[in-house]
């Protein structure tokens, strides 16, 4: 069941289009990446969804229902941009934005006490904002976000600013989320982050989306059939021959004295890997992917090519 | 709306509890009861300074003229010259020396003060009046006058001054009095509105600059956001006037029971000095009698209530203003220029007031009152003269209808300048802002 619709949503500016017919459709209990370039609409299509702006034509469904002011203390968002009350106290400013969400104020210190304990920022409670580094701020706003226990999480570039252990902490706390049922919106340039956590992206680039699909059939659909395979042998001369025979095989000594590594791009590998096995023993046979980042430059290079 | 008043909760206590809103509030009546307070501390002070003045008149005229008090003590030196008198000036012997050239037909009429301090302007006006009076008298005497003649025609007229209604009643008035009343009214709008409506642009821009603004308006609506600030500073407003009065009122009554009770004269001489009241009779036997004349006469249920609706109105209107500035406001880019359609006819109704006080039914200054940008100030000169009640209530409908159609405009503007950054802002592009859905 989807979750969030985004149905043909245009949304224009005075001097560009920042969104053009988007449609997305998001399932329940998933961790959705929202990719494209700087300016391509994500900020954009993000505010429409906290109903920060409305867009100029189309419609949002939340669970199956128009997007109305209620939806507000289902969504929890996390800007890119963010920032606190410098001069209000950690504790204080969590308990008032809690309230902004409709929690009440025992309620809201009792969550509190649960996440401050599991991120280890405790102690803070009594401090002013300003008295904190960056990264303890960002674990402050974090918890913020999620207080309200949405059952949708949005969180532009949840890992800036974070050193690899909170951000560590940071995948297992959205990790969590989702397992317990939320549904969570994530853009982020980081596509190590991606194909870690996602499990089903839209690429935007210029307002439209131009690439939709879970992660794995999008890698499998840009598959260029580039395989690595590693030979155990003591002979090694026989097969830089059979790399002269096969034009799209590059043969490579191995950092392992007797093996050697071949990457091919060959659609139909068996008749070579035949072959092989009578040279040598086959160690690995290993099919490489495309990563996201490959993916998302390629796609948005050949589009910015055609427009 | 639930959300409205945590807002406003937050915008109130936060400023309430910073140590610049206690300094001031307990900053503002000591600073209005040292205006009290000063004038009547240098009346104590100067009674006890003692002036011994030699006197050398060449010209004869003056001798014996001057008379010696408990302030001072005049000693003529018959035929001592000038330059040891100065000598025993500057010794010490004598505080000063006044020195009046010798004439020959003619009367004097120039005369020198040599002094090692500063002359006080009291001893100053008092020598210069005791030779005028001499020379008056000298000169009426060679008319053939009798100085005790002209004495006895002067005569003091006690104009009073009468406002009737229509139904014939009929009230005394004390123009200055009134005077004073509508510029420290017009004055107190004025200061009020600067001030809480630059705290209240000062907090959208800090919001704007400090990102969390998309935090806020991702819970609640922008307008929201606005109208709970604009109302949590009005609070904070009012709670420092409220403050103000009582501590000022502590501080005035406690000094009056300092002071006042063993030297009653001396309190009412630094009121009327504060005042800038000159007649120094105003206050003598009739004072009591005055004083309860003038305190009849002044409307003060008529003259609070407005000034409560027009401050109130007047800030709302402004604050709605201040906020979309403060919306354009970017580290970035300089926004001095668009603070200028505020300040412009705050200032404006601001220095009419000097015209309006003097003028206060002239057909310009019932506009000035009219007009919403400047009634605020302008009405509140004008209220302790008397306005007809219709003109009030024109003017107050007038703002109110004002006033929200800001509030429409300036949200529509606030909602997109707390999103944008970096950009260099023009009128043009924030006129298209009203255009957005």
């Amino acid at each position: 069941m989807s979750k969030i619709q985004v149905n043909e949503v245009t949304k224009k500016y005075a001097d560009h289009t920042a969104l053009d017919r988007m449609c997305i459709d998001i399932p329940e209990r998933c961790i959705y990446g929202l990719l494209g370039p700087n300016g391509a609409g994500k900020t954009t299509l993000i505010r429409i969804l906290n109903q920060i702006t409305a867009p100029d034509s189309g419609e949002v469904l939340v669970n199956g229902e128009k997007l109305c002011q209620k939806h507000i203390a289902c969504i929890g968002y996390l800007p890119e941009e963010r920032g606190l009350y410098k001069k209000m106290k950690v504790g204080e400013q969590a308990i008032y934005l809690a309230e902004l969400k409709g929690i009440k104020k025992a309620e809201a210190q009792k969550r509190l006490k649960v996440w401050f304990d599991k991120f280890e920022i405790g102690g803070w409670w009594d401090k002013k904002v300003e008295e904190l580094s960056k990264g303890m701020q960002q674990k402050i706003q974090f918890v913020t976000t999620i207080i309200h226990e949405p059952d949708i999480l949005i969180f532009d570039e949840p890992f800036s600013g974070f050193d690899p252990i909170n951000a560590n902490l940071l995948k297992g706390a959205i990790l969590e989320l989702r397992d317990k049922g939320a549904t969570i919106l994530l853009s982020t340039h980081n596509m190590a982050s991606v194909e870690e956590l996602c499990d089903s992206i839209t690429l935007i680039n210029n307002g439209k989306s131009i690439l939709q699909g879970r992660v794995g059939d999008i890698k499998r659909q840009h598959d260029t059939h580039k395989r690595e395979i590693i030979i155990r042998t003591d002979d090694i001369q026989p097969i830089f021959a059979l790399g002269d025979t096969y034009n799209n095989i590059k043969v490579e000594p191995s950092d392992i004295h007797d093996e050697v590594k071949l990457t091919t791009y060959s659609e139909s590998p068996n008749e070579l890997l035949s072959q092989l096995m009578q040279i040598g023993e086959l160690v690995s046979y290993k099919e490489v992917l495309p990563s996201m980042n490959d993916i998302f430059i390629q796609e948005v290079q050949s589009q910015n090519q055609v427009s | 709306m639930n959300k409205i008043g945590l807002i406003i909760k937050r915008e109130y206590l936060t400023r309430v509890r910073k140590r610049s809103f206690l300094i001031l509030t307990f900053l503002g009546p000591i600073l209005m009861a040292a205006i009290y307070i000063i004038p009547i501390m240098l009346a104590l002070n100067s009674s006890t300074d003692h002036l011994r003045v030699a006197v050398v008149d060449e010209s004869r005229w003056f001798e014996e003229r001057f008379t010696s008090n408990e302030n001072h003590t005049f000693v003529t030196m018959h035929g001592q010259p000038l330059d040891s008198v100065k000598e025993m000036v500057k010794t010490g012997v004598f505080d000063m020396a006044l020195y009046v050239p010798p004439t020959q037909l003619s009367l004097p009429s120039n005369a020198v003060v040599y002094s090692i301090r500063q002359v006080p302007l009291e001893m100053e006006t008092y020598i210069s009046s005791v030779m005028e009076k001499e020379i008056e008298a000298q000169k009426l005497m060679a008319q053939g006058v009798d100085p005790a003649v002209v004495n006895a025609v002067k005569t003091n007229v006690n104009l009073q001054v009468m406002r009737m209604d229509d139904k014939g009643n009929e009230k005394e008035t004390f123009t200055e009095v009134q005077f004073i009343l509508g510029m420290v009214l017009a004055m107190m709008v004025y200061f009020f509105i600067m001030f809480f409506g630059g705290q209240v642009m000062q907090g959208v821009a800090e919001e704007k600059n400090n990102r969390i603004i998309e935090v806020i308006i991702s819970s609640v609506k922008p307008f929201q956001l606005m109208m709970g600030k604009i109302i949590g500073v009005s609070l904070v407003a009012l709670t420092q006037f409220v403050m103000w009065i009582l501590l000022t009122g502590v501080l005035y009554v406690g000094f009056s029971a300092f002071i006042g009770i063993s030297n009653p004269e001396l309190l009412s001489q630094g009121t009327v000095m504060a005042q800038e009241i000159t007649s120094n009779d105003i206050m003598s036997n009739e004072s009591v009698q005055s004083i309860l004349q003038i305190v009849h006469s002044i409307d003060f249920g008529t003259i609070i209530v407005s000034f409560l609706i027009f401050f109130i109105l007047g800030y709302l209107l402004y604050a709605t203003l201040y906020a979309a500035v403060g919306s354009l406001v970017d580290n970035n880019t300089d926004s001095q220029q668009f603070t200028l359609p505020i300040t412009v006819p705050l200032m404006v109704a601001f220095i009419s007031s000097f015209y309006i006080v003097n003028n206060p039914d002239n057909s310009l200054s019932v506009w000035l009152s009219m007009i919403p940008f400047t009634s605020p100030i302008s009405m509140m000169v004008r209220v302790p003269f008397g306005v007809p009640i219709w003109q009030i209530m024109l003017s107050v409908v007038l703002l109110a209808g004002t006033f929200v159609l800001m509030t429409w405009l300036a949200a529509k503007i606030y909602r997109t300048g707390i999103l944008m950054y970096g950009k260099k802002l023009t009128y043009k592009e924030i006129f298209k802002w009203l255009k957005y859905k």
